[in-house]
């Protein structure tokens, strides 16, 4: 379907509007734009949950193709944004319902995923306000969130809560330390300008101890901790043991 | 005009023997693919022997192996078991002995229509792929999500890749808005078949004419293709001669250790030039084969290049899906275009004595000269170097080239 073709079913929705939330999903998509490190980051966020969903090693077995390997699993991406890890998860299989507060991100993303014939449930919600629906999940993934909310606690009781016993959690987020301090915040907000100053409040950031803890009390055991390293000589991001800017973590609801 | 709408992870334009390559590679690492052909099938499964054959590469037939479709093709194939490079005259002769590298033959000799027939039966077969064959495109279209070939009988294809395989004068490379460099080499190449009286014992000559090269590739069945490169001045002659005038030429040129030859099929004669395109990829669409660069037009020269741009973008699709990724996303194309580029420099500049036979390049005329083939003859490790890179075994090999899975 060709971008004039469209037809707009929703009265509410007016054209400019319309245009807008195009403008953002392009944005959002957009691996050269504002949301680069975003991009660069994806394929090393998505080797590590499927690591941690499917429990299989990175590469299959060589007698059999790359296939589907989250097929059947309930998911919930918390934050979605424009769905940029929700599309590539139900790629992979998964049955994914992604969540923002942005109801702009939220529309810009289901225009994307109608595009490209990907069946992905968008809603502009909370993950407060699915617990209160009583919706469960196999598996949560909320990367690079938690540093965002101003109530980190309730908000690891929520995730905690919208998983099913046996369900995984993925999370990601930035370390407390002088050298997160440096590159998230000099470094990716000043010096490079990948990101818009005022993005992120290091004094939020939780060290990965810290974060354990939190889910710990809510049930919720790490079984996977990795750190997320930027090689900027092949500007490539890669799973490393270095976790002092970011990294990424999986854990399992007990029970 | 309404009708069915074809998705595929990756929409290939021309199913010759590159498109079809590409599909059966894509489809080996899970990708559902689409093949728009504008010839029928049948038409390219029943063509009689034509005359042209291609030297297929070690790498290329582990590739071919690993997408089912060497089988196909094995029984036909005339494996190059030693190749003799020299001047006309002179008494400095290399010989390249498959030995010198291990048991593999350092190449096979197969039927373009042979090579055809494995790869079109091989992607009937397989479920992943959709063959739309006749199939005129009529429009195209970019997408936010991809490509849109419209075709004539109202079908239409959608993918996020569109790779585009149609031969060194592709129209949709034009299309897609990248130009093309040509490069005339003032050379006419003859090609044909002939039937020998003595068996060739699977070796492959190259002598050097001062009006240009001459080689002898063994084909099975007791035959052998002869590719035989002059300047235009001279070709215009040896085109004017009838069939057995010709024969005699070469004979001049050959010597009679193969006893008396008779020609086999059509005479060809293909004007020789190089074709590149300035870039690899456009938004949602890769050039491979011949349309990113035909260094040759003998057919089937370049497709040991042409195989290796199969197997690159096979592995960035294969990775990239292992990842649940846009297969079409810029990054993968990015990914080819450095890949494909530094691949290309690489093989132009990293040649050889044998590499001739495989590809067009000057290079193994000046070692001759330069240093005599005597020393090279003598210079073991110089001489495995020279034909690890001709059996396509040199350089950023993709896995299937590699013998890796994808």
């Amino acid at each position: 379907m060709g971008k004039n073709e469209r037809t707009y079913e929703d009265g509410a929705v007016d054209a400019d509007e319309v245009d807008r939330f195009d403008a953002i999903a392009a944005e959002w998509w957009d691996e050269k734009g504002p949301m680069r490190p975003l991009h660069r980051m994806n394929p090393v966020r998505l080797a590590f949950i499927q690591g941690a969903l499917a429990a299989r090693p990175d590469r299959p077995p060589p007698d059999r193709p790359p296939e589907a390997t989250l097929d059947g699993l309930d998911l919930l991406d918390v934050g979605c944004g424009a769905g940029l890890l929700a599309e590539p998860l139900a790629r992979l299989g998964a049955s994914v319902t992604g969540i923002d507060p942005s109801e702009r991100a939220i529309e810009a993303a289901r225009r994307h995923a109608e595009a490209g014939g990907l069946d992905v449930r968008y809603r502009p919600a909370t993950a407060g306000q699915l617990l209160d629906e009583g919706l469960r999940f196999d598996a949560v993934t909320a990367l690079e969130v938690i540093e965002h909310v101003p109530d980190p606690e309730g908000f690891a009781y929520e995730l905690a809560s919208l998983l099913r016993p046996g369900g995984v959690l993925v999370l990601s987020t930035l370390n407390r330390t002088p050298s997160s301090f440096a590159k998230a915040i000099v470094g990716a907000e000043y010096a490079l300008r990948w990101l818009p100053r005022g993005t992120h409040d290091w004094r939020r950031f939780l060290k990965p101890s810290e974060a354990a803890r939190l889910l710990r009390m809510q049930g919720l055991d790490v079984f996977d901790l990795a750190g997320i390293g930027y090689d900027p000589g092949r500007d490539r991001f890669a799973l490393s043991k270095n976790r002092d800017t970011n990294y990424i973590l999986a854990a399992r609801k007990v029970g | 005009m309404t009708g069915e709408t074809v998705r595929a992870d990756l929409a290939v334009m021309g199913g010759g023997l590159t498109g079809m390559a590409l599909a059966l590679a894509a489809a080996a690492g899970g990708a559902k693919v689409a093949v728009v052909e504008a010839q029928p099938l049948a038409t390219m499964t029943a063509a009689p022997f034509d005359g042209r054959v291609t030297a297929v590469a070690l790498g290329s037939k582990r590739l071919l192996d690993a997408i089912g479709a060497w089988d196909g093709m094995a029984a036909h194939a005339q494996p190059i078991l030693d190749i003799e490079v020299g001047e006309a005259d002179g008494p400095a002769r290399v010989r390249y002995d498959h030995r010198t590298i291990g048991d593999e033959p350092l190449g096979w000799i197969v039927e373009n229509r042979t090579i055809r027939q494995a790869l079109i039966a091989r992607a009937q077969a397989h479920s992943g792929i959709e063959v739309l064959a006749p199939a005129r495109v009529v429009g195209m279209t970019l997408e936010e999500a991809g490509r849109r070939l419209d075709l004539a009988d109202g079908r239409r294809v959608l993918a996020p890749l569109l790779a585009v395989a149609e031969g060194r004068e592709s129209r949709t490379r034009a299309d897609l808005g990248i130009r093309a460099r040509r490069r005339a080499y003032g050379q006419t190449a003859f090609v044909c078949t002939l039937a020998l009286e003595h068996d060739h014992g699977g070796l492959a000559v190259e002598r050097f004419f001062p009006d240009g090269p001459f080689a002898m590739l063994p084909m099975t069945g007791r035959r052998s293709s002869i590719v035989w490169a002059l300047d235009d001045r001279l070709a215009g002659d040896i085109s004017g001669l009838d069939d057995l005038d010709f024969l005699g030429e070469v004979a001049e040129r050959f010597g009679d250790d193969l006893g008396d030859l008779a020609l086999e099929g059509p005479r060809f004669a293909y004007p020789l030039g190089l074709v590149e395109a300035e870039r690899a990829t456009a938004p949602r669409a890769a050039l491979v084969g011949d349309a990113l660069r035909g260094i040759h037009p003998i057919a089937g020269q370049g497709w040991n290049l042409a195989l290796r741009d199969v197997g690159a973008l096979a592995e960035i699709l294969a990775d990239r899906r292992r990842l649940g990724l846009d297969p079409g996303a810029p990054e993968a194309l990015d990914r080819y275009e450095n890949w494909r580029r530094f691949d290309g420099f690489a093989l132009v500049a990293a040649t050889d004595g044998i590499n001739r036979l495989f590809a067009n390049d000057l290079f193994p005329l000046k070692l001759a000269r330069n240093f005599g083939l005597g020393l090279v003859e003598r210079a073991l490790p110089v001489k495995r170097r020279i034909m690890r890179g001709a059996m396509g075994l040199a350089g950023d090999l993709p896995r299937l080239m590699r013998g890796l899975p994808l």
